[in-house]
């Protein structure tokens, strides 16, 4: 088990230092570093000049991308062009996106593994099939229609939840957070279905079942446990798509955490906060794996001693 | 719009005609093996178990579909009573269906119904290319990586581990922003700024799953013989790995093109996708979704979606259908 974590720990420094620098290559290199920055406008030259001299952009591209990473792993994530510092405007804005995130996974872990749970037992009954067709049709829509068509119905006409939450609270980051958990829980869903049904086919199954014991012990001890390996690894990992997810559903529901702050950046051509923001969720994402690559040898010994 | 409808029927009519054909070849066929020299390979057997299945023709008749509709929309428009997309009349703005405008008026007085239909190309353009860019890349790269090993497989499995640490729509936003288009931006550069971005961070899963492929076969007994009678790598290559690797590429390829469409379309809601001149799905709900809106002129949202969710739906469902087929556990 050491040697696994020392293992993934090396593995992972690789990829941190190759992704970050793709996307300082791309930004600051490829590109023209002052576009999309100030607003409607072209650059003023005071502003050309300081950002030359914040980013070291005369200097050569490793040493631009040592010294950038320097001040990103200090919490610098540059200065957006109306002088606020991209990091103090996310210190203010990351609860609320965790409390949104929260709600969604708990939505996708709950419902996804109780449909798949349902579905995988029951193969190929009305059940299998339902959970099948609903999950296809959830999968298709886009969250973005999904989450103005729930914002009309549940919020303006039914009245049931808030329209918007732009305080942020729990209560009025359920019906977002439902939203922006939906695709997930389908995939949870399916993916629970599958391995359930792949494990209960196994021999060991068929074993256990020859030898007299009961179909609640075969599937709450041979088969639920180990079929969730996979949906562990997949919600955590899936961290990255709901952090994009949570642009849209900001958006729409004008929700004032950092999704919200990633759009409200497009909007205004605001490139410095899309990309120090992003740059940041980006390196969670990878720390997140990494405790998922983790999780997932202390879950599955087979994985740890190879 | 009486196509899908009919096509759909003539089709499920022929699938269960097969069904019933096929039933009755199982009855009849195993003893008789005919010339003895074709016991059927897994791609026959995958097609004979494809044909079998409604989902597979109704998944590829929406396709069709859609690709007719994307290369001639006029096809479509033609008979419709304002084929123009580009026409508008601010008086008949957010107007319901009727006889005049099949899917209604948007906000601007267009006629939603040929917008929808000139929308189609856009998204299938993007998922299109970004299908097959992924698949060149991809499978070259997983193809070296499997076949020779050693420190290259090293090199490109890491260099794809790092393209791969980036999320599909954050790495879209990202790149879009630094490379924004504006209105005098010429549609096809858009496209291939939105197609750029998806192959480059989209190919590692094809990489991945072509290497996998690979490996299994290059242990197998038939290809040591192959390469012990002299055969080159490159024949290898085309004859034992390539077929091997085939199916499993389409599947991911065909689900990940219903991803990619879906991820341009969200690009384009936030707007930084496509830009308004051009006709698009993702900027028509974009234009919709706004509250008032969605309570006065709902069908403004409804259509769009529709189609954009069918296309997204099919997509996905031919690429689980096929996966099905070509797994020997489902059957």
């Amino acid at each position: 088990m050491g040697t696994y974590i020392l293992r993934r720990i090396l593995q992972m420094i690789p990829v941190v230092i190759g992704t970050t620098f793709l996307i300082y290559w791309m930004v600051f290199s490829l590109g023209d570093p002052t576009v999309g920055r100030c607003g409607e406008r072209p650059c003023p030259e005071s502003y050309v000049a300081r950002l030359h001299e914040e980013y070291n952009l005369d200097k050569s591209l490793p040493e631009q991308y040592v010294r950038y990473m320097g001040k990103v792993l200090q919490g610098d994530l540059g200065t957006s062009f109306n002088g606020n510092a991209v990091i103090d405007q996310l210190a203010t804005r990351w609860p609320v996106t965790i409390r949104l995130a929260v709600i969604a996974i708990i939505f996708e872990a709950v419902i996804g593994i109780a449909a798949g749970l349902l579905a995988g037992l029951r193969r190929r009954s009305f059940w299998d099939t339902l959970v099948f067709v609903t999950t296809l049709v959830i999968i298709s829509i886009p969250s973005f229609v999904l989450g103005s068509v729930a914002q009309m119905v549940f919020g303006v006409r039914l009245g049931w939840f808030p329209v918007t939450a732009t305080q942020g609270t729990w209560q009025q980051l359920l019906l977002p957070g439902l939203v922006l958990g939906s695709l997930s829980m389908a995939y949870v869903a399916r993916l629970t279905r599958n391995s359930l049904s792949e494990n209960l086919s196994a021999d060991y199954v068929r074993t256990a079942r020859a030898k007299g014991m009961s179909a609640g012990r075969v599937v709450g001890v041979h088969t639920f446990r180990n079929s969730l390996i996979p949906v562990v690894t997949f919600i955590g990992a899936d961290f990255g798509a709901l952090m994009g997810g949570a642009i849209v559903t900001e958006r729409i529901f004008n929700i004032p955490g950092i999704g919200g702050y990633i759009y409200h950046s497009i909007n205004t051509k605001d490139a410095t906060a899309v990309v120090g923001t992003i740059t940041l969720l980006v390196l969670v994402f990878l720390v997140m794996n990494l405790i998922v690559d983790l999780l997932y040898g202390a879950l599955d010994p087979r994985i740890a001693h190879d | 719009m009486t196509d899908p409808n009919l096509l759909s029927n003539q089709t499920s009519g022929t699938a269960s005609d097969d069904a019933v054909t096929a039933v009755a070849e199982h009855v009849t066929t195993p003893p008789a093996r005919p010339n003895g020299d074709d016991a059927r390979s897994l791609g026959r057997d995958a097609w004979e178990e494809l044909r079998r299945r409604p989902g597979f023709w109704i998944s590829a008749t929406l396709i069709a579909i859609m690709l007719v509709m994307a290369i001639v929309p006029n096809l479509f428009t033609f008979f419709s009573p304002q084929p123009d997309p580009a026409y508008a009349q601010l008086a008949n703005a957010r107007q319901p269906p009727s006889a005049q405008a099949w899917f209604g008026f948007d906000g601007q007085g267009y006629d939603i119904y040929s917008r929808t239909i000139h929308g189609a190309r856009a998204s299938i353009l993007v998922g299109v290319l970004t299908t097959i860019g992924t698949i060149i890349i991809g499978g070259t790269i997983g193809l070296l990586a499997g076949f020779y090993g050693g420190w290259l497989d090293s090199v490109l499995s890491r260099t794809g581990e790092i393209f791969w640490s980036i999320p599909l729509l954050l790495g879209g936003v990202l790149f879009m922003t630094s490379f924004p288009s504006d209105l005098g931006t010429p549609y096809m550069i858009v496209v291939g700024k939105v197609v750029l971005v998806l192959t480059v961070l989209g190919w590692p899963r094809i990489a991945r799953i072509m290497r996998s492929a690979v490996l299994q076969v290059k242990p197998l007994d038939y290809v040591q013989a192959a390469r012990a009678l002299g055969a080159t790598p490159l024949q290898i290559i085309a004859k034992h790995v390539l077929p091997n690797a085939f199916a499993p590429v389409i599947v991911v390829a065909t689900i990940d093109l219903g991803a990619y469409i879906a991820t341009e379309a969200t690009l384009s809601f936030l707007g930084i996708g496509l830009q308004p001149p051009t006709i698009s799905w993702g900027i028509a709900i974009s234009d919709a979704s706004g509250l008032g809106l969605l309570r006065s002129a709902p069908h403004m949202l409804l259509f769009p979606s529709l189609f954009l969710s069918i296309t997204v739906l099919a997509f996905i469902m031919l690429g689980d259908v096929v996966r099905d087929a070509f797994d020997p556990k489902a059957r």
